[in-house]
């Protein structure tokens, strides 16, 4: 395996298609580092409240919420965010009531959306720069928006011939383009679109845009029930005249249990098939980490430690 | 407007009644596969021509409704593709893709004054990266392309798969966006003094400091941009004005569609609750991969605890009744027990969730979990019987008992 160790970047987007449980591993992947006492800061681009969700803490703004002594929350806020690069940078004072300068800052993001974006990766950018955090951990936007988000520092510079912004680029490049500093995580189910996609995101971000790949995430694989031996057993059971003796013994409820076990046969065998597509077509260099279906639990802070846990042995922490 | 009418009582009878079908919802839940879905058992059950606008489907399902490669045009979906199928459509399919940057360009070139302005604003880098590079533009013009669509006159229904938005909303509010954007006050006085030169806008206030900020090619560009969008005001404004009647009109509905699972749930439940504050109607709510009923069975469960129970002391006389070995078979049994356990929770929780949810006067509609892709007509026409209420499973799919 060659490259940096995921957790060894000090910035790392999270992104993958809706659904996937893109901000569950964010939230484990930032868990998992916090435990092991390292200073992270997880920041929502989307600002949907998923987050703070999965650490069951009330949604954070752009300041950050400290959760403890190793993690901090906060959420994306583009105009916060200009606010702050005004006051750093060109010492304009912004107090109090900002209504012209947000009337204009909509004029230019309308105008140019690559403003909005590197606005995000810029804050982002700085707090590594600054070494604030040991980790800044980004639930970043879905697969189809983060390819434009990472592509705004080069963007900017195709349309920016001169001035600040176009100079403030220069050393976001440098981070993003790092590939011991800074890498992309795609999260994925093993489901045919979900695998799709995250085949193309890889071409695109290869394309476009200069952020390392650092792994593939599996989410939701669903565990091995039978193996050849005890599937033929299973379908022994199954038979009409395997059913009438477990039914025999178990009571009328029988089939529906039995079918428990085809189903969850099935979609294992379906899903197998896509971890596959997704191992060929990511090749030898590309980590992939598989992580499993949690049955008992779908989202809050129980799970984000399940999924922390489960992280962590896969990267073998 | 008015509020959302009651129920017609199925989707079968929402599609028969309206023009417009807007699938809406959380990413990952089979939202294009739905709506395609729809559209074709709308095409071979109810007649008419029907049209399915989808945004981005599976290779395979794209291949499957005759669309190949990119572009916008719209193709008929063949008859032999549903003989194949076992069926003989009472009308016809149809089905379109969004092409973004195709259809930024061809609205340009509607509203356009004349042809200079058409290609300077075609030409302008601002523009090319507005309509390339940021997925943002596919709110807005899905939903003018459905407007085009739908005025042609040449569709009895039109069932629409919205993009994946950042935030679940953005598409139908783009229309009012655009409309605002334009008449903005700001914009205006930007626009303004430009006429004359640079050195006049680069006195403003504010252009002083967004030159410092971002450069004067860059500022020259926006204004370049502007004025010559200016042109086009009076068109984008009525456009975007009339595009935000269709959605709100009776003809249209809305069809939320997501699992039963907690995150996607709660995100559609916020959908259906701010549509119907809109006073747009939703007609429909479809949720997908929905566990089979038996899981949530008291029989079903008392069958799996005494399985649990007394497994090891009934190992040895299944076993010899079945020809099995005992240790082999009670593995067997063992995973048997884990497999109905760690489903039922997850049929419990989601059935849970699901009765949660605020229908208002829409139809709910729960399709099982399948246990193959849906990629081909057959297999759509299958998820389409479940939509209208009367699926059933094949060979393949998980039987439930």
């Amino acid at each position: 395996m060659s490259g940096t160790p995921l957790v060894e970047r000090s910035l790392l987007f999270v992104t993958g298609k809706g659904g996937v449980g893109k901000t569950s591993i964010a939230a484990g992947l930032a868990q998992m580092l916090a435990a092991e006492g390292r200073s992270v800061l997880a920041c929502e681009v989307d600002a949907k409240g998923d987050l703070a969700a999965a650490f069951e803490v009330p949604a954070p703004g752009f300041a950050p919420l400290v959760l403890d002594d190793h993690l901090s929350l906060m959420a994306m806020d583009t105009e916060a965010s200009l606010r702050e690069y005004l006051k750093l940078n060109l010492k304009i004072p912004v107090v109090g009531r900002i209504g012209p300068l947000a009337r204009a800052f909509d004029f230019v993001a309308t105008a140019a959306p690559g403003v909005k974006e590197i606005l995000t990766v810029g804050k982002l950018c700085y707090e590594v720069r600054e070494r604030h955090y040991d980790h800044v951990i980004v639930d970043a936007s879905a697969t189809g928006h983060i390819v434009g988000q990472l592509a705004a520092p080069q963007a900017i510079r195709e349309l920016v011939k001169v001035g600040l912004i176009r100079s403030q680029t220069d050393w976001m490049l440098d981070i993003l383009s790092d590939p011991t500093k800074c890498g992309l995580v795609i999260v994925t189910t093993p489901e045919e679109m979900p695998v799709a996609e995250t085949l193309e995101l890889r071409d695109a971000v290869a394309r476009e845009t200069t952020v390392d790949l650092a792994a593939v995430v599996v989410n939701r694989v669903l565990p091995e029930r039978f193996s050849p031996r005890t599937e033929a057993a299973f379908a022994r059971l199954k038979s009409p005249e395997g059913l009438d003796a477990f039914r025999d013994v178990f009571g009328e409820g029988s089939s529906a249990v039995l079918a428990a076990a085809d189903l969850a046969t099935s979609l294992r065998r379906n899903r197998t098939q896509y971890v596959t597509v997704l191992r060929e077509g990511l090749g030898e260099t590309v980590p992939l980490v598989l992580i499993p279906y949690l049955f008992q639990r779908s989202d809050g802070r129980r799970a984000t430690r399940q999924i922390a846990e489960h992280l962590a042995e896969e990267l073998d922490r | 407007m008015t509020p959302a009418r009651p129920s017609s009582g199925s989707l079968e009878q929402l599609l028969g009644a309206r023009e417009i079908v807007i699938a809406c919802g959380p990413g990952g839940v089979g939202k294009t596969t739905t709506a395609a879905a729809a559209a074709a058992m709308a095409a071979v059950r109810l007649g008419g021509d029907v049209l399915v606008l989808t945004v981005d489907p599976a290779r395979r399902l794209a291949s499957a409704l005759g669309l190949v490669g990119l572009g916008n045009d719209v193709t008929e979906v063949a008859p032999e593709v549903f003989q194949a199928a076992g069926e003989v459509p009472a009308g016809t399919l149809s089905a379109a893709m969004l092409d973004t940057k195709q259809s930024w360009d061809a609205l340009i070139a509607t509203h356009a004054p004349d042809d200079e302005t058409r290609d300077r604003i075609l030409a302008n880098p601002l523009y090319q990266n507005i309509t390339e590079r940021f997925i943002q533009s596919h709110d807005y013009i899905a939903m003018e392309r459905l407007y085009e669509l739908h005025s042609s006159g040449k569709w009895d229904l039109i069932v629409v798969d919205t993009p994946p938005t950042r935030n679940a909303l953005d598409f139908l509010d783009a229309p009012s966006r655009l409309a605002d954007f334009f008449s903005s006050r700001l914009l205006r006085w930007l626009i303004a003094p430009s006429r004359s030169t640079l050195v006049n806008l680069a006195s403003k206030p504010f252009t002083q400091v967004a030159d410092r900020i971002l450069g004067t090619q860059f500022l020259a560009d926006i204004t370049d941009f502007f004025v010559s969008l200016q042109s086009m005001y009076d068109g984008f404004v009525e456009r975007s004005a009339a595009v935000s009647r269709l959605l709100s009109d009776e003809r249209t509905s809305f069809m939320v569609v997501s699992s039963s699972e907690t995150v996607p749930l709660r995100e559609a439940e916020f959908f259906a609750t701010e549509l119907a504050s809109r006073e747009l109607n939703v007609g429909a709510v479809v949720l997908n991969k929905v566990l089979p009923s038996s899981l949530s069975d008291p029989m079903a469960s008392s069958a799996a605890r005494k399985l649990a129970q007394r497994r090891s002391e009934q190992t040895a006389a299944l076993g010899a009744r079945l020809g099995l070995e005992p240790e082999l078979l009670d593995r067997v049994l063992s995973t048997v027990g884990e497999s109905f356990e760690d489903y039922a929770i997850v049929a419990r929780r989601e059935a849970a969730s699901r009765e949660r949810f605020p229908l208002g006067g829409a139809t709910l509609v729960t399709v099982p979990q399948l246990d193959r892709d849906v990629h081909d007509m057959g297999s759509l026409l299958e998820l389409g019987a479940f939509l209208f209420g009367d699926g059933e499973f094949t060979a393949t799919s998980p039987r439930s008992a």
